[in-house]
């Protein structure tokens, strides 16, 4: 509630009203003997530290810009530490964390860009904008470097399905994700959405691009050149989204959201639009010194950032930016987060030429400031100076917190057995709860298992012509690069009920988990790039599982030799009935010659045989089906990278080859689920026997339901297929493709379904959501 | 065979449209503020949010000096195919009969689905006999126009494509994807052959739409 007051105070309407200068930052404004750092979100000790460096204490243009700038959301104060820890170079490895978006070397001079990153707060507010303007910052990010976007994936947690609030959320952010990519012309080719109660109150919306860069033509973010112009590009600059980064991505939500709104950002994918085109212009004609783009924090920290990062100092003057209201107060310029803007350095002798491509592409142009030498964040409104800091201290100056992780004693999560309830509504009332065969039915039309069709069709998968693969046609995003003469492959994850269960554990598998959807298009891992969602760090049980996961991410990508090029934090993610599940979320980008390579995931041919490659020892730990039995609780088997490592290997090659004709990674649901989806999506059944399964010990339950990492379920010719078996590679025959039914043989526990059973549940969530399919 | 391509602010597929058109003759762009189309034999209006799509899907390119220039052209007889968000700019300047609504579902769909030529006599399309797998992406492709107006262009053979029965995703009126002028050279529908050009992307379809329209530029009158 206190929360709520402070918003209110800051308001925008707030401030206008007050009309006293500096109204909302100065200690005149508040209440009398407030504290307005406080209220800004900075503790007395920052406040104090802020006061030390600079010799005195800041104006309210300063300690606005201060609170930004060291908050959570720009500083990583409590992540920075932790991060440390994560890989970060490899031989293709072009821009690594600190630039707008990492990049990797795909040969033939072409890089591609790529970042994932959260806008989970805003869009708990607004779902629609908020979603929208995540996927505009995202593009930004990718073409400041002088990519051009060409792929949007998209990772979204909500509450249980069956919550009118989830579903509001769900609808209001696929809308929000198609209109902005929709509208721009970057298709979204992937993406994952997971439902779960404690993503009730604080749901997750995260978003990666992928973009493809001349090497020659990328641009980094940091400034330079002394007496360079400092131009602002795009949309002019209004009062929306002031005190986002603070207010909405650094504290709790709780009661009185809906005062927020104001604080939440508008998209306009037309002017970003124009000025994606206009800037990859500017930086085909080397236009350019450096780019950056507006987000979070606005000019604040984009122009903090490009002067921190190059060394210099920067001058901007309020007066000369563009404006969509009269009057704005010099600190409300400086923290506006107004969306679908640019910040690029730019010779003198070129500003006229600059301008020149704005105004052909109807974008605007102002020259705002220049690059200077003192190493000083200085801020004129015309003649007066009404803010300087230094840059170091501005930038850099944040305190760096270490984390007082505690492991918690056993499940914190709830528990709730549902599983009698979803048999009976996808099997009907007379359907035995416990019969294998209903509970599969369960657990195809289970929210996260399910096809999510009803929201990809949403999706323009298909603008740009590289789409090789679209959604669900296989496990990976396909796409053809053509200026390289490869491939990309893409796939994003991370089950954040087994992060729960396991933090080190269930973030390993998260990273396995991407490895395997790229083996199966065939794709060899260039880089990866993650977005932690965690809840409180300050207190002991969310630290310890980002320090946990931070380790399991870390473990992950040396042992697959894969580096993190770059990633985002997302924390203080909290309901009033605690924190998130902690979600880690990984985009893989990997690389196949050929974008035809790409196996399908379904079945490909009536008689084909179907195999189980890999090391994969499935148990009920949290599983989905432990999820509706309400049986979840601490702790995962731990994966063995090593093995599973191999396994990608030997199904990317044989990818390659053409040896399997279909091939799926075990995932959500167990096995049964990965059978199923491949017939369903064939439309062919399958016969298969998992007896040799429960010679690895596994009980019937668990070969069925049971998950785990480094399992494949690929189809094809027998003979070739068990020829794929090495020294570290197991084979498993299972069965055969074909018929109208899937038949699985698991000692008591065998199933028969129909395929149009089968296929009726999976494709369940449509009509669920209460629309035409 | 010179195809021109219309490029306005907010357009997202001219390149693709631009690299169709390339896989029969050569192409360029016409920037939207071109009033001289140049010496084009055929001209695409292709898909996007052109000028964002504000106001009204197609309602404001259709007074850009490009679009004017498009107009004297069709009226001379030059071929004009409109896609998607072209189809749309083509029904609000006239040039097409009818109107595009919002979907029915109110929901943006993507999906690949299939076509079938509704006119008699050849075409684009026409030389196929099987219907055509191509992708439909759009949030507002209701084909929609008053009764009289549909038994009209019906009689007249102006409707040049539908959906294949029960595979109508907009709730478009008679199952109508395309149609065209009557004089036939102008041809607008919903359905994106740019998108069906490549085995790899999906479909090859779409290029018996673009192979249709040769031989009406070269029955047309010389341009320029």
């Amino acid at each position: 509630m206190a929360e709520e007051s402070d918003l209110d105070r800051r308001s925008p309407r707030g401030t206008a009203d007050a009309a006293t200068g500096e109204a909302a930052v100065s200690p005149a404004a508040g209440a009398a003997g407030s504290t307005p750092h406080r209220e800004l979100g900075l503790t007395d000790a920052e406040f104090e530290l802020i006061c030390e460096k600079l010799g005195r204490e800041p104006n309210g243009v300063e300690l606005a810009m201060f609170s930004l700038l060291w908050s959570e959301h720009c500083a990583y104060k409590h992540s920075r530490k932790l991060l440390r820890r994560l890989p970060t170079e490899g031989e293709r490895v072009v821009m690594g964390p600190g630039e707008n978006a990492g990049a990797v070397s795909i040969g033939e001079g072409h890089a591609v860009a790529f970042k994932v990153e959260s806008h989970n707060h805003p869009s708990a507010v607004e779902p629609f904008q908020g979603a929208a303007t995540g996927v505009g910052g995202i593009l930004r990010d990718v073409f400041a470097l002088g990519a051009r976007p060409i792929a949007i994936l998209d990772s979204l947690r909500f509450g249980e399905l069956d919550s009118v609030r989830s579903r509001h959320l769900l609808d209001g952010a696929v809308r929000g994700i198609g209109h902005y990519g929709n509208s721009i012309g970057v298709p979204t080719v992937g993406g994952e959405i997971y439902f779960e109660a404690p993503y009730e109150h604080n749901c997750l919306i995260n978003a990666m691009c992928v973009g493809i860069a001349k090497r020659d033509e990328m641009v980094r973010a940091a400034a330079a050149g002394v007496g360079n112009a400092v131009v602002l590009m795009g949309a002019s600059t209004g009062r929306d989204g002031i005190g986002g980064a603070s207010v909405l991505a650094s504290a709790e939500l709780g009661e009185g959201d809906e005062a927020k709104r104001p604080t939440v950002q508008i998209g306009d994918p037309f002017e970003e639009s124009k000025v994606l085109e206009c800037c990859l212009e500017l930086l085909g004609k080397g236009l350019l010194v450096s780019l950056q783009d507006l987000g979070a924090a606005g000019l604040t920290s984009s122009a903090g950032e490009m002067a921190s990062a190059g060394g210099v100092g920067i001058e901007i003057d309020v007066a000369r930016v563009p404006l969509r209201e009269a009057v704005m107060e010099p600190f409300e310029i400086m923290v506006s987060e107004s969306q679908e803007r640019m910040l690029a350095v730019v010779e003198p002798a070129r500003v006229g030429e600059v301008i020149a491509v704005c105004e052909k592409w109807q974008t605007g142009a102002a020259e705002i400031g220049a690059v200077t030498g003192d190493g000083r964040v200085r801020i004129r409104c015309g003649e007066e100076t009404v803010g300087e800091m230094p840059v170091e201290v501005l930038v850099d100056g944040c305190p760096l917190y270490d984390l007082a992780p505690a492991e918690p004693v056993g499940w914190i999560y709830g528990n709730e057995d549902v599983l009698a309830e979803r048999v009976a509504a996808v099997a009907g009332p007379d359907a035995d709860p416990a019969g294998p065969g209903s509970t599969l039915l369960a657990l195809l039309a289970s929210p996260s298992v399910a096809s999510k069709r009803w929201a990809f069709e949403q999706y323009d998968s298909i603008v740009g012509s590289r789409t090789a693969r679209r959604p669900e046609s296989a496990d990976a995003a396909v796409l053809a690069i053509p200026e390289a003469d490869s491939a990309i492959a893409i796939s994003i994850d991370g089950n954040g009920r087994r992060v729960a269960c396991d933090p080190y554990a269930g973030t390993v598998e998260a990273v396995l988990e991407c490895a395997q959807n790229l083996a199966c298009a065939g794709a060899e891992p260039l880089g990866l790039t993650n977005c932690l969602n965690f809840g409180n760090p300050e207190k002991p049980a969310p630290a310890w599982q980002l320090d946990r996961a931070v380790s399991g991410l870390a473990d992950a990508c040396e042992a697959l030799g894969v580096p993190v090029v770059g990633g985002n934090v997302s924390l203080y993610n909290e309901g009033p009935e605690g924190p998130i599940y902690p979600t880690p979320v990984v985009g893989m980008v990997g690389e196949l010659p050929d974008p035809n390579m790409a196996a399908p995931s379904a079945f490909a041919g009536e008689g084909d045989a179907i195999a189980l490659l890999g090391p994969f020892e499935p148990t009920l730990e949290g599983a989905e089906l432990a999820k509706l039995r309400g049986e979840l609780g601490a702790g995962l088997p731990q994966p063995e990278i090593a093995a599973v490592a191999a396994a990608c290997a030997a199904v990317r090659d044989a990818v390659r080859a053409g040896v399997p004709a279909s091939a799926h990674d075990v995932s959500d649901g167990g096995l049964a689920c990965a059978l199923a989806e491949c017939a369903i999506g064939a439309g062919l059944g399958c016969q298969v026997d998992l007896q040799h399964l429960r010679e690895r010990g596994c009980s019937p339950e668990e070969a069925l339901f049971g998950e785990g990492s480094g399992g494949f379920v690929i189809s094809g010719d027998r003979e070739r297929l068990e020829a794929l078996a090495g020294d570290e590679v197991d084979v498993l025959y299972l069965g055969k493709v074909g018929g109208k039914k899937i038949e699985i043989a698991a000692g008591d526990r065998s199933l028969t379904v129909t395929l149009s059973d089968a296929g009726r549940a999976w494709r369940s969530l449509g009509e669920r959501l209460d629309v035409s399919p | 065979m010179l195809w021109g391509v219309l490029q306005f602010p907010g357009s997202c597929d001219e390149r693709d449209t631009l690299h169709a058109c390339k896989l029969s003759g050569d192409a360029r762009l016409i920037w939207h503020e071109e009033r001289d189309l140049g010496k084009v034999d055929a001209v695409v209006v292709p898909g996007g949010f052109s000028y964002g799509d504000y106001l009204r899907a197609g309602a404001i390119a259709r007074f850009s000096p490009a679009m004017e220039a498009v107009a004297e052209f069709a009226a001379d007889g030059g071929p004009v195919l409109g896609i998607c968000n072209g189809f749309q700019v083509l029904c609000e300047a006239n040039l097409l009969p009818g109107a595009l609504l919002l979907n029915e579902s109110m929901r943006f769909v993507c999906r690949q689905l299939d076509l079938i030529a509704a006119f008699s006599g050849p075409g684009p399309g026409k030389s196929c006999d099987r219907p055509l797998s191509i992708p439909v992406k759009h949030g507002e492709g209701r084909y929609w126009a008053p009764a009289e107006m549909l038994d009209a262009i019906e009689a007249s053979g102006q409707v040049a494509f539908r959906y294949a029965p029960g595979q109508n995703p907009n709730g478009s009126a008679r199952d109508i994807a395309g149609v065209r002028n009557e004089a036939g050279n102008v041809l607008g529908l919903m359905p994106h052959p740019e998108h069906a050009v490549d085995a790899m992307t999906g479909s090859t379809d779409g290029l018996r739409i673009f192979e249709g329209i040769e031989p009406l530029a070269s029955s047309a009158p010389a341009n320029g």
